[in-house]
């Protein structure tokens, strides 16, 4: 059981890091222009939309929590408009922390709102997937001492160690080499790369 | 000796100060000096050089100008001049640079771009060193060889008017002068008249030599509203008047006596795009400075652009051009467009005597001056000078001798040019002796701190302190003798001077047995840390502490603002990394929050296996605590189940809300001034409230924050001290009214702008009468020992004095700062760490954070530029020294005091347990000689770095005050800590 476990859990991280890297190459097929530094508007869209397909593909065939009782159609419908506005609520909530922390508040909305969107991609989807819309489920998976599962135990370090990552990645705004939410594409790829470690310290770890 | 962590931490910090202080000393260096002073300075003039046939010209030049008139334009940066601003505001001085018979240039002022640093520069042509900032202000006479000096000595009468630092450097030099003030930043226009008002005057005279002219207003339009204001327009075309006005007259003049005039037009330093100055952009360094006289050739159409030359060249080109001898410490080289008109001979006879006096400056401040490249063309250029002379003066052929002279005048500019650059390089050198013993001493006293951290932070907050023993040791007599031995060696071998060496035999000695014994304390502290971590690890069922979220974010964000001080671009943009940082300990305070009080709901109910086990832990850590040995106490756990459960509705409410009120306050402080470099031009609130266009909504916003505090503070106040701090704050109103930054309802003009000097002096009056209240009843607490009630008022009424202090210093628009500083402290005091109960180290570190954002949040920067020294002015007439400096420190750094004395008052009313103040106090003793210690190696091993002297500097400067400002707080708090225990 255990083994099983921890097998799907490294594919479905393989695949989520595959899908990042998809996302870099595959627009540039279909568009011109595109790069990461310059489009990165473009990127951060593109990028978000085939995280969240991933994790809810992954999330419909491997259902780590088979634990769907009543199955009727009402009560699914109901749970994913739930899931969506504590998506959108969850993208609200991280632009007014980026404000907060001194993102202009006029200028760059769009940057900024869309640093949130991905953000949230990767924390609070997979947690959606997870957990469902249930905020005490929440925090007892990110308070000490309450994970009760491997899944639960790996979705905690993955998104810890994303907020960890954009936390750092602000660290290089006041060196004077380019310009502030530029930023926005190094906080990205600071939070995945230590994305990463953090999954495979969950896999190994069990 | 056992003595309490708190007066153990304040003792340090003193001692910390001592070595700051030695290696500031040492790191400042001083400046290049020729070993004559200027009253020996007698000697003749050097011959010309002369090969075989012996020259007859061996006396100094004729001067080349009868009459000289400086204007100095305070600020004048070069686009003022020669850009688009120029072009619009200056006509007539852009007719003269493009057309007239004028030469002009960029002159590259050095650092400090201030005032005083640079008049000496431009009279001496030497460079001042870092220090004379600090001397800024209070600037005594000049001892320089200077070229003032120099003409009074030749017998030139001389006429100044303008700045006052003029006379205070030159006081016996003018027969005639009329000093304006500086003092009064917000006027720029009676500065101006009062110089211009003797221009007609003196111009119709004809009795002076030497005219200086040194108008104040266009820097203080800058500092008020920036270099893009209108003003600046009015006050370049008012400027541009008076140069036509001197220019004409001096023309006329010339009519009659046919002999040349010179009238030079130059600006001391240039201006920010913030319009500050005293750093190092490139529009603080380029100035404008315009040579225009008759004398000088123009064929029509000759179009030039203004070349970039040194700011010292000019001492040298007066000198030339009046006729006496260049400055001993000029490091400047000679104009040489000013001479071109001259006969050949003439301008190698110059040349040659500029490159004597530098090479002489070269050979006294530089032990191995003849390998160096400048000194190996000048002596060249000598010989070829010199057959030159031979060739000049036996035949005349004119063809060869043509030739010749033009090569030598062009190995003479490159000999200049080599010597003044090499001996410009020479102001950097450091003391590294001094800054040696500096450091060492607050590492020893870093390392002392640190490893009796578990113990001073235990719960009876005492420590031994091995005193005697380590003086009686053979080490210490040992390392005495070594240090003895090294000092004997060092003072003996070095070259150049060294501060420590300088200092009598006494207090070196006392200095080195200082050093000594604090090595034997700290290894006696290691040894006894080593034998107590033996015995510790004998004990396996000692559990290992945990700790929580809270501390790991403290410990890092400590460490990361640390390691962060290592790259100039954070030291530059420092406050961000501050603003970061509370940001993230308001989101982790929040988290601690909505965890216990949500988890709590879910789980009480149903008494789910969770809380039980926490109960068992939580005993442990009851246990663990009781053992005395950790440092930072485990909570969390054990907290929550005290805590929060109290809170009725509301209360609950607020406390869930309380960290994003106080998150969208550091946001709206933020947008208030823009600090830093990088996006320092942003516009913000504060720049948008001092505009004139707004005065209104400043008055509102000004009275609102008087009214606010006064709600603020008097809650805990006594009925005397209330009554004194709302008279106070309405005087504040009054001050600021009468100094024109607000209005009164009734008053629609702005009449009459005044010092404010009687509003300001009522303010003081009610500011120490509050602190006297307050002292006093520190002092009843100590003698009658009744109850703590009475201390508690008495802190919080020296807390509220300050705070009425800073709402009389601050800036105009920075009176919110204060009212959200005080927003802060209640909600944070009411809200979070009473319910919350944290310990007092905890509340200690997030004080010290706050204040450091609050340091910037009030406008400050890590540069010298945006202190404020109007405070220092506030309430007194004329400059009077120890209240002006005291003033003035107190108002920069209002922030991380108002916050440390809000502690004492918080954790002296709040906390039960009595060893509370003196935690508090070696916290803060320790989180804050932690940055200095690592800046200062930092700033020893980064000393050749190409930002030293802009960035690193002045960052330097501001850690030595903070470090004396914490020496202060440490020993009110051990002084608080010593009446407590008393009663």
């Amino acid at each position: 059981m255990k083994d099983t476990d921890i097998k799907r859990l490294l594919y479905t991280h393989l695949l989520c890091i595959f899908s990042i890297i998809l996302s870099i190459c595959i627009p540039s097929f279909f568009l011109e222009n595109f790069s990461i530094l310059e489009t990165h508007l473009t990127w951060l869209c593109i990028c978000s939309v085939f995280v969240t397909a991933v994790n809810l593909v992954l999330y419909l065939i491997v259902k780590p929590n088979a634990s769907s009782k009543r199955s009727s159609i009402s009560y699914k419908v109901t749970r994913f408009l739930k899931c969506c506005i504590y998506f959108l609520m969850s993208c609200f909530f991280f632009h007014v922390i980026f404000v907060l922390y001194g993102a202009p508040l006029i200028e760059l909305v769009l940057e900024t709102f869309l640093f949130a969107v991905i953000l949230s991609t990767f924390t609070t989807v997979p947690c959606l997937c997870l957990l469902g819309p249930n905020i005490k489920a929440w925090l007892r998976v990110f308070s000490r001492n309450g994970v009760t599962s491997i899944w639960e135990n790996s979705l905690q370090i993955t998104t810890i160690s994303s907020f960890i990552g954009t936390w750092l990645g602000a660290f290089p705004i006041p060196l004077d080499w380019e310009r502030p939410w530029q930023m926005a594409i190094e906080r990205k790829k600071m939070c995945r790369s230590f994305c990463v470690p953090g999954m495979v310290l969950g896999t190994v770890t069990q | 000796m056992r003595l309490g962590s708190g007066a153990f931490a304040a003792c340090c910090v003193v001692i910390e100060v001592l070595g700051v202080a030695l290696f500031l000393r040492g790191f400042f260096p001083a400046p290049v000096r020729s070993s004559s002073r200027a009253e020996q300075r007698a000697e003749p003039a050097a011959p010309e050089p002369s090969a075989g046939a012996s020259s007859n010209w061996t006396k100094l030049p004729p001067p080349l100008f009868k009459k000289v008139v400086i204007m100095l334009i305070d600020g004048l940066r070069d686009d003022f001049v020669f850009g688009s601003k120029g072009v619009k505001f200056m006509p007539y001085t852009t007719y003269l640079v493009e057309k007239g018979a004028s030469h002009s240039f960029v002159a590259e002022a050095k650092l400090p771009t201030v005032t005083m640093p640079r008049i000496k520069a431009l009279m001496t042509g030497s460079l001042p060193g870092f220090i004379d900032v600090v001397r800024n202000l209070n600037s005594p006479e000049l001892l320089e060889d200077n070229v003032i000096t120099q003409a009074k000595a030749a017998g030139k009468r001389i006429i100044f008017y303008g700045d006052e630092t003029w006379v205070k450097l030159f006081p016996k030099h003018f027969v005639e002068y009329d000093g304006t003030t500086s003092f009064f930043v917000s006027d720029y226009t009676e500065v101006d008249d009062n110089v211009t008002r003797h221009l007609d005057k003196v111009l119709k005279r004809g009795d002076w030599d030497m005219l200086i002219l040194h108008y104040l207003g266009l820097d203080h339009i800058g500092h008020v509203s920036g270099p893009s204001s209108p003003l600046i327009g009015h006050k370049l075309r008012e400027m541009d008047s008076i140069l036509m006005k001197i220019h004409t007259s001096l023309l006329s003049e010339e009519r009659e006596t046919l002999v040349p005039n010179l009238l030079v037009l130059c600006g001391d330093h240039g201006m920010s795009e913030t319009g500050g100055h005293g750093a190092s952009s490139m529009e603080e360094l380029n100035t404008a400075l315009i040579l225009i006289s008759s004398a000088f050739e123009r064929k029509p159409g000759d179009i030039r652009r203004p070349k970039h030359v040194q700011q010292t060249d000019l001492a040298a080109t007066l000198a030339i051009g009046l006729g006496l001898p260049i400055p001993g410490n000029s490091v400047g080289s000679l104009l040489f467009p000013t001479v071109e008109g001259r006969p050949v001979r003439e301008q190698l006879r110059f040349l040659h005597l500029n490159a004597v006096q530098l090479s002489k400056l070269l050979q006294e401040n530089v032990p191995s001056y003849e390998k160096e490249p400048g000194f190996e063309q000048f002596k060249m250029s000598e010989r070829l000078h010199g057959n030159w002379i031979r060739l000049y003066l036996e035949e005349n052929n004119s063809e060869v001798l043509f030739n010749l002279g033009a090569k030598v005048r062009r190995q003479y500019l490159d000999a200049l040019r080599t010597l003044s650059l090499s001996l410009s390089r020479q102001v950097a050198q450091y003391d590294i002796y001094s800054m040696l013993v500096g450091t060492v001493v607050v590492l020893e006293v870093l390392s002392l701190l640190l490893l009796s951290i578990p113990e001073a932070l235990s719960n009876k907050a005492e420590l031994e302190v091995p005193l005697w023993s380590p003086v009686f040791s053979l080490l210490f007599y040992l390392t005495l003798l070594v240090l003895s031995a090294l000092h004997v060696i060092v003072c003996t071998s070095a070259e150049s001077s060294c501060y420590f060496c300088g200092l009598s035999w006494l207090t070196a000695g006392g200095v080195m047995v200082l050093v000594s014994a604090l090595l034997c304390a700290v290894v006696s502290a290691l040894a006894k840390t080593f034998g107590d971590g033996k015995f510790l690890s004998k004990n396996p069922a000692h559990p290992k502490p945990r700790w929580s979220e809270l501390d790991v974010l403290i410990l890092l964000g400590t460490m990361g603002h640390v390691l962060s001080l290592g790259a100039s671009s954070f030291i530059e943009e420092e406050h961000q990394t501050w603003y970061f940082l509370i940001n993230t300990l308001c989101l982790a305070l929040c988290h601690e929050i909505y965890r216990n009080c949500l988890l709590r709901d879910d789980s009480e109910p149903q008494q789910c296996p969770h809380v039980e086990e926490e109960f068992i832990r939580t005993a442990a850590a009851l246990q663990d605590r009781s053992t005395g040995c950790d440092t930072l106490e485990p909570h969390g756990v054990s907290r929550s189940l005290t805590s929060l459960d109290t809170l009725r509705g509301y209360e609950k409410w607020m406390v869930l809300a309380s960290p994003w009120v106080i998150l969208t306050c550091c946001r709206l402080l933020r947008s208030l001034n823009q600090t830093g470099v990088q996006w320092a031009h942003r516009p913000d609130l504060g720049h948008w409230l001092t505009s004139s266009d707004h005065k209104a909504e400043l008055s509102v916003l000004t009275a609102l924050s008087l009214i606010v505090i006064f709600a603020l503070v008097q809650r805990k106040c006594s009925l005397t001290s209330k009554v004194a701090l709302a008279l106070g704050l309405l005087g504040v109103y009054c001050y600021r009214a009468a100094i024109g930054n607000v209005l009164f309802p009734w008053q629609r003009d702005s009449k009459d702008i005044s010092k404010g000097v009687i509003e300001a002096r009522f303010v003081h009056v009610f500011v120490l009468g509050i602190l006297f209240t307050g002292t006093k009843d520190l002092l009843k607490s100590q003698v009658i020992a009744t109850d703590v009630t009475i201390k508690t008022v008495g802190l919080w009424e020296i807390y509220s004095g300050l705070v009425l202090l800073a709402a009389l210093l601050f800036r105009p628009h920075n009176l919110p700062v204060l009212v959200f500083s005080l927003l802060i402290q209640t909600i944070m005091t009411k809200f979070i760490w009473k319910p919350l109960r944290h310990d007092a180290a905890e509340i200690t570190i997030m004080h010290y954070w706050f204040g450091q954002a609050f340091f910037y949040f009030q406008g400050n920067s890590n540069n010298i530029a945006t202190v404020d020294i109007s405070a220092g002015f506030v309430g007194l007439d004329t400059y009077i020294e120890v209240p002006a400096v005291f003033l003035t420190a107190f108002a920069t750094f209002a922030g991380p005091v108002l916050w440390a004395s809000h502690l004492v008052s918080f954790l002296s009313s709040e906390t039960s347990s009595g060893s509370a103040l003196s935690h508090a106090c070696f916290c803060y003793a320790l989180i804050c000689s932690f940055p200095v210690s690592a800046y200062i190696i930092l700033v020893t091993s980064l000393r050749y770095h190409l930002f030293i002297w802009s960035v690193f500097s002045p960052k330097l400067l501001y850690e030595g005050m903070h470090i004396l400002i914490t020496a202060a707080i440490c020993v009110f708090f051990t002084a608080m800590d010593q009446t407590n225990t008393k009663s």
